[in-house]
């Protein structure tokens, strides 16, 4: 069964613990830059406050609802999706997707060509500029716990029930039952997005107005080259035998070049 | 100055002399000042990292190495391929003079390839996981075999001309491998070609829709083919003046016409692409995507059409013009598909990327080093005057005359 969770995001109270979890939880260092930063800041960031080592980010966007002004949290992490772009793009398998929903990364087999970040739809994937020997850095969705069925080190600290770890299928029908009970934003970003992904967001606000790409594709990122990948074998078997087939029909009766 | 060395090998009591020259000249001088600077850098990237050395960041983790060294790289030197099927599969045996010189180039294009991308990716030690570890969903895993499985063609195709002259004895088992090596020293490019367009297929919505399209792989494809004949027009006048060495005009234009019909045909798909795709609107906006996509279009196909193939292609200069406007199309082509085609979506919270100083260093050294690599081989191997004549020595350049020793 592929885990999820499910993030309803105007119960976050943007407290962070899900931060300091995941940060103890992988053991991620501690960058005194990003202690002076707050919510606000990491909002305004490119990068989303996402770095080699934050995994994950509370990014905080004042808004407007209904005339008055709101702030709202949003948690930004890997929305591992049910059919990565990542795991599709990448030549050497460092990425793979598990059964139980993360999608998880093995600095063993990556070659660093960085091709993975270029095809991720939601651009979570970081990278260690700074080391000589650098790998690519992502939430893993806590795949040692949730192979052993605990639940990810942020949803277990969250106090407000912000995020809600279960089994995918029963967390989408969960989102649907609070989006109609709480008058929410028609849409459960990350059922459709991207073909899919495990972790999905319900919200009273607009996601476009919180950095969401809302008009990301809803196909899976991998069936855009699949067919052109079990095309190409027979493309280049064909045209082989095609040049092969020429090469002796040009040569024949004719003087040998030199 | 000459530098004139002469190796004597005393296996038994046969005399074998090889002798190899390297004429060294003003522009050498200058390709090894700059070599010599790419590789200081090249150690620093290797030693503090790409953070260091690049201006690479999280939202443009692909820059001037990917764009320059390996897309551009791998497209100019489509020549040798297209120039191995015209020649050795369709026999134009009118062509056979610039076969050798144009494979020379297109192996020393790759050779830098593989070089900038051992340069690029963060971890190259590991640079051969995806021969065992099969990620064969990626169209990047098409792309690494094929590369490197012709990287190493080219090298046995480079033989058959090298032992001519040392290790003679191999020579005629080369000579034997030769048609199956160029068969798919032919597919493999195709392949690969095309499969490099694919990779930004996977960028959908990132990528700009003027450059996005279905047709990405016959748009490299064929660009990669009639970059061959611009390619070949500019290094045959320049190796003309450097080697003194001159390609028939006739031979030029024959390729130029070819190169014209490929051209001509990339121009109507781009036609049917803006048509399905819808658009049209998009090409004619005139903003920044929009002019660079006219430029690339209009200078880089549609004029260099015209001269193709009218009476313009009759003069050394009409083929020059030729021949720079066709390979500044793809050059221009290659980076719109890098930068301009990614830039909007890449820099749309703040995130931008120029190349540092040392990445343009880099990636000059490495053209530098084909350079110095491709005149040297020139000067010591049969090459250039493949075709009977012998190159003249003694040349003019900058107005500084090297006098030249007798053999």
């Amino acid at each position: 069964m592929s885990k999820g969770v499910l993030v309803d995001i105007p119960k976050c109270i943007g407290c962070e613990s899900c931060s300091v979890a995941c940060k103890l939880w992988n053991e991620l260092e501690w960058d005194p830059q990003e202690k002076t930063k707050t919510p606000t800041d990491r909002a305004k960031e490119p990068n989303n406050g996402l770095w080699p080592e934050e995994w994950t980010s509370i990014n905080r966007y004042a808004l407007k609802k209904n005339g008055t002004a709101v702030g709202r949290y949003v948690k930004t992490q890997c929305m591992h999706c049910e059919d990565p772009a990542c795991v599709s793009a990448c030549f050497s398998k460092a990425i793979q997707k598990l059964p139980q929903g993360p999608v998880i990364y093995d600095q063993k087999l990556c070659v660093g060509c960085r091709y993975c970040m270029m095809a991720c739809p939601f651009d979570i994937l970081r990278y260690e500029w700074k080391k000589s020997i650098p790998g690519v850095r992502k939430c893993q969705m806590c795949p040692t716990r949730v192979a052993n069925n605990q639940e990810t080190a942020c949803t277990s600290v969250c106090p407000t029930g912000a995020i809600t770890f279960g089994d995918r299928d029963e967390l989408l029908a969960e989102a649907k039952k609070r989006i109609r009970s709480n008058g929410y934003v028609d849409r459960v970003f990350g059922e459709k997005e991207a073909g899919g992904t495990s972790w999905l967001y319900i919200s009273d606000t607009p996601f476009e107005q919180m950095k969401f790409r809302t008009d990301v594709t809803t196909k899976s990122l991998p069936s855009y080259t699949e067919g052109y990948m079990k095309m190409t074998p027979f493309i280049g078997g064909a045209w082989a035998t095609i040049l092969a087939g020429l090469y002796v029909f040009n040569n024949k009766n004719k003087e040998p070049l030199e | 100055m000459e530098l004139v060395t002469t190796f004597v090998n005393q296996a038994g009591a046969k005399l074998n002399s090889v002798r190899w020259r390297f004429r060294m000249t003003p522009m050498r001088l200058v390709f090894m000042a700059i070599a010599a600077v790419a590789i200081a850098i090249i150690l620093v990237r290797f030693v503090l990292g790409l953070g260091a050395t690049t201006n690479l960041n999280d939202q443009w983790p692909w820059g001037l190495w990917i764009a320059f060294d390996v897309l551009l790289g791998v497209a100019l030197a489509g020549g040798g391929y297209g120039t191995c099927l015209i020649v050795y599969v369709l026999r134009r045996d009118k062509f056979y003079p610039i076969a050798r010189s144009t494979m020379l180039t297109s192996l020393l294009g790759y050779i830098v390839v593989v070089l900038g991308l051992l340069i690029e990716v963060g971890q190259w030690f590991n640079f051969w996981r995806p021969y065992v570890s099969w990620g064969h969903a990626s169209v990047l895993f098409e792309v690494f075999w094929c590369v490197s499985c012709y990287t190493v063609i080219q090298i046995l195709e480079f033989c058959e001309v090298a032992t001519e002259k040392v290790f003679k004895g191999f020579h005629k088992y080369l000579k034997k491998a030769m048609p199956v090596l160029l068969i798919v020293g032919i597919t493999l490019p195709t392949l690969h070609q095309s499969s490099l367009g694919e990779l930004f297929y996977l960028m959908v919505g990132k990528e700009n829709i003027l450059w996005w399209s279905v047709f990405l792989p016959p748009f490299f494809l064929l660009s990669s083919f009639f970059v061959g004949a611009g390619m070949i027009v500019i290094e045959s006048s320049l190796a003309g003046k450097a080697l003194d060495h001159k390609v028939d005009n006739s031979v030029l234009r024959g390729l130029v016409r070819i190169s014209g019909g490929a051209m001509l045909l990339y121009l109507i798909l781009k036609i049917v692409d803006i048509a399905v795709k819808g658009t049209l609107s998009n090409v004619f906006a005139f903003d920044l995507p929009s002019i660079m996509f006219l430029i690339e279009l209009v200078f880089g196909v549609i004029i260099p059409i015209i001269i193709a193939f009218s009476s313009l292609s009759g003069t050394r200069k009409g083929l020059l013009w030729f021949g720079i406007l066709d390979v500044a199309g793809v050059i221009l082509n290659r980076f719109n598909v890098v930068f301009t085609g990614l830039g909007k979506y890449l820099n749309q919270h703040g995130g931008h990327y120029s190349p540092a100083w040392t990445e343009i260093v880099v990636s000059l050294g490495l053209v530098s080093i084909a350079c110095l690599a491709y005149l040297f081989i020139a000067e010591n191997f049969n090459i250039m005057g493949h075709h009977g004549s012998e190159s003249v020595e003694g040349v003019m350049i900058d107005g500084i005359d090297y006098a030249s020793t007798a053999k």
